[in-house]
């Protein structure tokens, strides 16, 4: 099993709003693997995307702990903190609004080599700037070209060029397929997988859609409401979910397949706000098989089964379980 | 497209919508034929830019002259010819018997009128009910869509966007048209709501006897509410036929080129077979099959010559040149 | 950094455009492929809109007239010099405007009027846009308390009428051109610190301002290259349009008495001169008083044209 790069650690970010406490990221915990990928999934308003930032320190964090390659990264500042953005990028979700109107290709994706001051000479620049473009598959002839003159296929390949500039290791990647046509999206993750294989990147993957996170991850994990619900390698969180979320999540994937007929769970209501939250499980209010010892406090995430992490009353693992029945008998 | 000799809702013939600008013509819809029958749902698929809201709107004449100019031989829903009805009579027909359903709910309400206001304002136009009894319906309307009656009071903003799409349901469905065309609904909703909404219309259309053309870019929304399958392309109509012609059956290089770049959610190694280059710009159509750029099984005479839409089965229709050839077939993926 | 370099393949493959060119040959890429400047684009929209080109053509005229007046004219005979015996003429071929209550030429005192009235109006304008774009950006930029105290004294400069404000400046610092450019210059600040926060707060929380800090770009340098050139368009043509305003609020305190000393001939002074006498010598006020429409319509052709051309809103 490959070296955790990234460790994070009970992290959390609360926002201060009119009405109180807005929890975005309350509390969440977990590895990213060298040279893997983790998928973050869930709705919109879960959290995810401040999570991404808020590791990255692009947002400031509450608190916990963002440990990258045994620093702990939230204590940095200054020059020490600009190194380690070299090695931890971000991909945006929306390649209209991620790239300056006002600069050319090569002005954005020459622009963190010389700010970090990687390359100096402005020949030696330029080649760098062309050999990237070449790596994410952008024609030559494009460098000169402004954003708005480009499909979004093409400026997503701008914004992957700009990250890769830096030669990181990690890379947060922020939806960035959802705002593409399916046959572009395709294109962007075959690129994306390419240079996680050539490069040895590691990638957290956000995003909403299922079947995309499936495709693309090796594990996943799942958030409602700022918390992460359910954790495990990809395989396994497909073929064997545990949390009654995460079924009716995957239930509700629409599927091109006249072949599987599914059964759909359907889910009552909506996310409600996370604002001032009720000391109770997340899920409670939607959940179909909430009971009585739901409203009792936050279910924590536990390991149900190797590498299978699970937060729900309903599944508790072996140990716990027979310390609980135990104390029943006693 | 079913049985040619009932009656059908929908029926249009050679369908040219282009707007023209001053950097250029635009091509949004090249000649397309659709005919769809009562109680039966179209999906209408295809990408950005493949004119399938230029054809809904073109279908309710509300396509914005100019710069559009629409070009058609025939145009009726449900017997009546749309194409040369005085614009006063089209506003009755709008809304009544047929309705949209836009893909943005923020944007289709009026944020200074509650709910209950707007779902009664078509009733009161169309249907000449008086005010009390069109804010009964009203909430009558919300009920039906999962909303407490007694919520017809509220503004839009107090929603959600999954409420507020229901909202937009309950207008459409207000006057139980005969035909409603829903342009990609769910885009804007989370999965779980989207489910919600999209069983929701189902009932509602089968309850109703209601027609539907289902826009959207999503295959798998196809799958789950539609009959009929058209995929367009570049303003044209490429593959036509029943739900099971087109995912089991498919024929046209660009249909298998949208499933291979689907992620399979069963088989999660599969690798994604993209669809390469991009489509080209409608300003400037390529003069044979417009695929044919981006197309593998391209022949010669593709660049050349644009293909007709022709029978490949009973209900089955594709343009696609390679056909002509003994023995072609695809690759599909799955 | 050789050895970093090193670490990354050049992988060929993924790509769904041929790239031709070697790096080799990376060189003259840059210089074969031309860079369309938005420039271009703003000047193409422009030419489209046939007020602005109106506006345009009149303004280097008037341009060109302020240039040239003292070649053609004499500052000291032709402008200021009385000749009493000629006073009061109406408009002729000797004189095209006729003269005024000291005989001098009106003509040649409104071509040579432009120089004071643009020069104020530029400088002015300058001056409110150095002060009010650097207080505004700040206060977009930081936020917070800062922005807070910003935007609440600039509640209270605009709340104060700027002819009130100019009169109470120019009797500060007393009666000269430059006085008169700083007091027209403070009353047109607000305004500024009001477009240009509003525009830094927009380009703020765009993607591309994330996506720079995470390469690790300085603060400073985000507000220099990202922030002020996205936000630039409002506040051109909110230059532009204030100019305008500029020119007359400039005239109005010179018809006061406290603008640019007699015996220059301001526009604003020379409509103050003329109007004991517009019963009968209604000339001697028609021309400044045309000059002024016609420079500031010209500026506000221009500044409505650009707004058109400038606002993404309009484009395709």
């Amino acid at each position: 099993m490959a070296e955790a790069i990234l460790q994070v650690r009970n992290l959390k970010k609360y926002f201060k709003t009119n009405s109180g406490m807005l929890h975005a990221v309350d509390d969440i915990s977990f590895d990213v693997r060298e040279g893997k990928t983790l998928g973050i999934v869930g709705e919109s308003g879960c959290g995810k995307s401040t999570a991404g930032r808020t590791i990255l320190r692009l947002l400031e964090h509450t608190s916990g702990q963002v440990i990258f390659d045994g620093v702990d990264i939230t204590k940095l500042s200054g020059n020490k903190l600009r190194k380690v953005r070299k090695d931890m990028q971000i991909i945006f979700q929306d390649p209209f609004s991620s790239l300056d109107p006002k600069k050319t290709i090569s002005q954005t994706i020459s622009e963190p080599i010389r700010v970090n001051r990687i390359l100096t000479d402005k020949k030696q620049v330029e080649e760098r700037v062309l050999e990237l473009m070449k790596t994410v598959g952008l024609a030559e002839r494009l460098i000169n070209s402004y954003p708005h003159e480009l499909d979004g296929g093409r400026r997503q390949r701008i914004g992957i060029a700009r990250a890769l500039a830096v030669l990181p290791k990690l890379i947060v990647c922020d939806e960035p397929v959802s705002a593409l046509d399916v046959s572009i999206q395709a294109q962007i993750l075959n690129l994306l997988k390419e240079l996680q294989n050539k490069m040895n990147l590691t990638y957290i993957f956000i995003t909403h859609d299922l079947s995309v996170v499936n495709h693309f991850s090796d594990d996943i994990a799942v958030m409602y409401l700022g918390s992460i619900v359910e954790k495990a390698p990809a395989e396994e969180l497909f073929n064997n979910p545990l949390h009654p979320y995460t079924r009716a999540l995957l239930s509700a994937i629409p599927v091109p397949d006249l072949r599987h007929k599914r059964e759909r769970i359907s889910l009552k209501g909506e996310v409600v706000s996370p604002i001032n939250l009720p000391d109770e499980c997340r899920f409670a209010n939607r959940c179909f098989e909430c009971e009585a010892r739901c409203r009792r406090g936050i279910p924590p995430l536990l390991e149900v089964s190797p590498d299978h992490f699970v937060a729900c009353v309903h599944h508790t693992p072996p140990e716990a379980a027979g310390r609980a029945a135990g104390e029943a008998l006693a | 497209m079913g049985d040619h000799t009932a009656k059908l809702i929908l029926d249009v013939k050679n369908l040219v919508v282009r707007y023209e600008t001053e950097d250029g013509i635009v091509h949004a819809i090249n000649g397309i034929d659709l005919q769809l029958g009562y109680r039966e749902t179209l999906g209408l698929v295809g990408e950005t830019g493949a004119g399938k809201t230029t054809a809904a709107l073109a279908m309710l004449r509300l396509v914005p002259d100019p710069p559009g100019v629409v070009e058609c031989e025939r145009l009726t829903i449900d017997g009546r010819d749309i194409l040369n009805m005085p614009s006063a009579k089209m506003d009755d027909v709008r809304g009544k018997d047929i309705s949209m359903v836009f893909q943005d709910p923020m944007t289709a309400l009026n944020p200074v009128f509650t709910v209950g206001e707007q779902i009664a304002e078509s009733l009161q136009i169309h249907e000449h009910l008086d005010k009390r009894d069109a804010m009964k319906r009203a909430r009558e309307m919300l009920e039906l869509v999962g909303i407490p009656g007694s919520r017809a009071g509220d503004y839009p903003h107090e929603f959600s966007g999954g409420m507020k799409q229901r909202v937009v349901i309950a207008i459409a469905l207000a006057c139980n048209p005969k035909l409603l065309i829903a342009d990609e609904p769910t885009t804007a909703l989370d999965v779980t709501i989207q489910a919600q909404v999209l069983e929701l219309m189902t009932t509602l259309k089968e309850k109703y006897d209601t027609s539907m053309i289902m826009i959207t870019h999503d295959l798998g929304i196809v799958a789950e509410v539609c009959d009929v399958v058209a995929v367009m392309y570049a303003g044209h109509i490429v593959e036509q036929g029943t739900l099971e012609d087109v995912f089991n059956r498919t024929k046209h290089p660009y249909t298998e080129g949208l499933f291979n770049s689907l992620p399979n959610i069963y088989n999660r190694t599969a690798m994604l077979k993209p669809i390469k280059g991009l489509m080209s710009d409608p300003t400037d159509p390529p003069p044979g099959c417009p695929f044919e750029p981006r197309c593998e099984y391209a022949l010669a005479e593709c660049k050349t010559r644009n293909p007709d839409l022709v029978p490949a089965g009973p209900t089955h229709k594709v343009a696609c040149l390679a056909y002509e050839q003994e023995g072609f077939h695809i690759k599909r993926r799955i | 950094m050789e050895k970093d370099l090193k670490k990354m393949p050049t992988p060929a493959a993924s790509s769904t455009e041929s790239a031709s060119l070697s790096t080799t040959q990376a060189r003259l890429v840059s210089k074969t492929f031309k860079k369309r400047s938005t420039w271009a684009s703003v000047w193409r929209q422009l030419r489209k809109n046939k007020g602005a080109i109106a506006g345009l053509v009149l303004l280097i005229i008037i341009i060109g007239v302020a240039l040239a007046a003292p070649i053609i004219f004499d500052y000291n005979t032709d402008i200021i010099q009385n000749n009493i015996r000629e006073r009061r003429q109406p408009p002729s071929a000797d004189h095209w405007f006729g003269t005024d209550e000291m005989g001098r030429d009106i003509f040649a005192r409104v071509c040579y009027g432009a120089r004071y009235s643009l020069a104020v109006g530029v400088v002015a304008v300058l001056f409110a846009l150095v002060f009010g774009v650097t207080f505004g950006a700040a206060a977009g930029y930081i936020g917070g308390a800062f922005e807070n105290i910003m935007m609440r004294l600039c509640d209270i400069l605009s709340s104060i009428p700027s002819v009130l404000m100019a009169i109470a400046v120019v009797s500060a610092l007393g009666k000269s051109t430059l006085n008169l450019m700083i007091a027209v210059g403070v009353a047109s600040t607000a305004p500024f610190i009001r477009v240009a926060r509003a525009a830094v707060l927009t380009v703020r929380n765009e993607e591309y301002i994330e996506a720079a800090r995470a390469i690790a770009v300085p603060e400073w340098k985000i507000v220099v290259t990202h922030i002020l050139p996205n936000s630039l368009s409002p506040i051109i043509v909110q230059a532009t349009l204030r100019v305008g305003s500029a020119i007359i609020s400039a005239a109005q305190l010179s018809f006061l008495g406290l603008g640019v000393p007699a015996p220059a001939p301001e526009w604003g002074s020379m409509l103050s001169a003329g109007r004991i006498f517009i019963r009968d010598h209604s000339y001697m006020t028609l021309f400044p008083g045309l000059a002024i429409m016609v420079t500031v319509l010209s500026l506000n052709l221009i500044g409505d044209g650009l707004r058109d051309a400038l606002d993404p809103r309009l484009k395709s």
